[in-house]
């Protein structure tokens, strides 16, 4: 589904150029579910961009379900966006003026679907996330957890193949964030293909891939237990990770992510 | 995206930030009620004139003695003093087919005197037809006889203003005053009635053609008033007229034919002209109401961006936010224009009912070409503010900003 290729990208700050992608390969199947941990700065969102062909690589290839992305154009990319991908943000991005099953709705308008299929399409997925009874309620009146199961609901209503999370639960409590791993897992077992940035270990545990990334280079890729969740308790400490890295290294699952990563992160 | 669901999407925007809107919405109103209210005034300063003439009824024809060269070069190099148009002619002219009434006039200002009190006025001299040409009816007395189309009469009609100052209330028919050193016979007094054509009817005195003659020692009309027949082609009119004086005057046509249409659409021309540099004035606004949209709309890109760096990752093109954005403003105009329309319509109508008299209306450009500035300056004016929103990087965008 996704094929990633020697993608490199450069930012300068003040000058100085960064490098928030470097020769970063990735393969993906469809219906996977991966996390991608990492320190702050390591390129982890800049990643899912790239993957939601919101941002373009300087370098490399990336092929989406076989489609090579970098000689679309721009208007070409923003439908592909729309009908293939679905994005969850940290800060759940609803637009406060518009009610809850309007701000569902928004990726169908743009999308030019009638309204009265629009309407039925975005109730069903709002009673999917559990908030059939919020239809009408505004964003500022709904809590951090419920604001997120909208945002949900929203990357859903065009029913996307892919589903790109940067740190869904990080502007939530423990519970609500449980709630919305909890939803989105259940799609993930429902077929779409899932990624999840996030800084909580015991979230990311649960991925049946983790991708781990340091100064914008993947240093890790190994299979998980899985979303079954029952190894939750058991670890806990960045060290016990590492280490079951090391052992699943030769795994057939793991692709290599820095073959030249070596000196690159050197800067930082 | 759908033409309804952008007008929903911008209408939930516009009832989310009311003051700007509002703001917005009055200076585009203001700017297309302007161009109208402006607008009308000149279309009622045309449409007076073109009551005036068409009041007359009839379709005159005035000739003026010597020609008026219009084109061609410079001076004539000889004979350069033109033949006087005379009676004579008039009378000849008047023979000619399709002329119904002939009007000579010999104009002049007179001394009138009676015992103590003078006054000095506009003294005319003409024949019978004149009162039928310019539609004058007398308050008492009667008009210049048919004797007096060719004789020299020592009578007169005053004008009801004249008359008021030399007479008071006294009736005046029938009494005599002095003109200039002449003694004539009060045989009417003109009915009142004001202004017509720039000549104030109620202050002067009317005399016959050859009473004028010798009053005023000339041979030569002032000028001469032709009214067609019904139905009379106006060209060939013409032609037979200048053929006439042809025939009398040694060969040259040396005469100048004005007709009433021309008058009419001499004034028209002018008057259009004037309401349409008075319009574009007006238009001004519009480009003011233009440049504030602009800025607002800056400003709106810059408070927006992350909810346009969010529209872009769900699916919508830059195309698609800029055809957004120019939407935007094209609604507000649009809306603008209408509450604009309706409060011109409104004054106008007002106004006209304040003053009957004048007949105040928009001219029928005036609405849509309002409109289409309007929609035209909104459309200029937010195509920078929608091309930088278009161009926003969605990334940047939505970045570290709380939701
Ligand atoms: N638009 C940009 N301009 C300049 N530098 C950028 C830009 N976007 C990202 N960077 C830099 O690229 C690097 C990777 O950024 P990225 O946002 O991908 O990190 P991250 O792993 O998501 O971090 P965090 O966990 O804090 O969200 C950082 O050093 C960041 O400063
Ligand atoms: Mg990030």
């Amino acid at each position: 589904m996704i094929e990633l290729q020697g993608v490199t990208k450069t930012y300068t700050m003040g000058g100085q150029p960064v490098r928030a992608l470097c020769q970063v390969d990735l393969s993906v199947a469809p219906g996977e579910y991966i996390s991608v941990m990492g320190p702050s700065g390591s390129g982890k969102s800049t990643l899912l961009n790239m993957l939601g062909l919101l941002d373009r690589p300087d370098s490399g290839s990336y092929r989406l379900n076989g489609l090579a992305t970098e000689t679309l154009k721009e208007e070409e990319r923003a439908r592909l966006r729309g009908e293939n991908i679905g994005f969850i943000f940290q800060s759940f991005q609803l637009i406060n003026r518009l009610t809850a099953l309007e701000n569902i709705e928004l990726p169908m308008m743009l999308a030019g679907v009638n309204p009265r299929e629009r309407r039925q399409t975005a109730t069903a997925v709002l009673a999917q996330v559990g908030l059939a009874e919020r239809a009408g309620h505004r964003p500022g009146q709904l809590s951090g957890g419920q604001l997120q199961r909208v945002a949900i609901a929203r990357a859903l209503v065009m029913k996307p193949r892919l589903l790109l999370a940067d740190e869904p639960t990080g502007n939530l409590d423990q519970a609500a964030g449980q709630d919305v791993i909890g939803v989105i897992e259940q799609l993930n077992r429902e077929g779409i293909t899932l990624l999840v940035v996030t800084h909580d270990i015991n979230i990311g545990r649960r991925a049946g891939r983790r991708l781990r990334m340091v100064d914008g280079v993947i240093v890790e890729d190994i299979a998980g237990d899985g979303v079954a969740g029952a190894t939750g308790e058991r670890s806990a400490s960045p060290v016990a990770d590492l280490s079951s890295s090391a052992q699943s290294d030769a795994g057939p699952n793991a692709n290599s992510g820095k073959a030249t990563g070596g000196e690159s992160g050197a800067p930082h | 995206m759908r033409l309804t669901d952008q007008i929903h999407f911008n209408w939930q925007l516009f009832h989310g930030h009311r003051v700007r809107t509002v703001l917005m919405l009055v200076a585009v109103a203001i700017g297309v009620a302007s161009v109208i209210m402006l607008t009308s005034l000149g279309e009622g300063a045309r449409r007076y004139i073109d009551r005036e003439f068409s009041s007359l009824g009839n379709r005159l024809l005035i000739v003026f003695p010597g020609r008026k060269e219009t084109t061609g070069g410079g001076p004539p190099v000889y004979g350069t003093a033109p033949r006087d148009l005379t009676l004579e002619d008039a009378l000849a002219l008047g023979r000619v087919r399709d002329i119904r009434q002939i009007a000579p006039i010999i104009a002049g200002t007179a001394l009138v005197a009676r015992d103590s009190r003078d006054r000095e006025v506009i003294t005319i001299g003409t024949t019978r037809g004149f009162f039928e040409v310019r539609q004058l009816t007398v308050g008492a007395g009667a008009i210049l006889p048919a004797r007096a189309d060719f004789e020299a009469m020592a009578i007169c009609v005053l004008g009801a203003k004249l008359k008021n100052e030399l007479f008071g209330n006294r009736s005046a028919v029938g009494e005599w005053v002095r003109i200039g050193d002449r003694r004539m016979r009060v045989i009417g007094v003109l009915g009142e009635r004001g202004e017509s054509l720039g000549l104030d009817m109620r202050d002067l005195v009317i005399i016959p053609v050859r009473t004028a003659e010798q009053l005023f020692n000339t041979q030569g009309l002032f000028r001469l008033m032709l009214e067609l027949r019904e139905g009379a082609s106006e060209t060939e009119t013409q032609d037979h007229l200048r053929a006439v004086i042809r025939d009398r005057h040694e060969g040259e046509d040396d005469i100048t034919i004005v007709s009433q249409d021309s008058i009419i659409a001499a004034f028209n021309n002018i008057l259009t002209t004037l309401t349409l540099a008075i319009g574009a004035i007006a238009a001004i606004s519009l480009l003011v109401a233009g440049i504030l949209i602009m800025n607002i709309s800056l400003i709106s890109v810059t408070q927006r961006r992350q909810e346009i760096g969010l529209l872009k990752a769900l699916g919508a093109s830059g195309r698609q936010v800029r055809t957004l954005f120019l939407g935007e403003s094209l609604l507000l105009v649009s809306l603008g224009s209408l509450l604009g329309i309706a409060f011109a319509l409104l004054v106008v109508s007002l106004l006209a009912t304040i003053w009957p008299d004048f007949p105040l209306a928009p001219p029928l450009w005036a609405i849509p070409a309002a409109v289409i500035t309007a929609l035209l300056s909104g459309l200029f004016f937010s195509w920078l503010p929608a091309k930088r929103a278009a161009a926003l990087d969605p990334v940047l965008a939505m970045r570290g900003v709380v939701g």
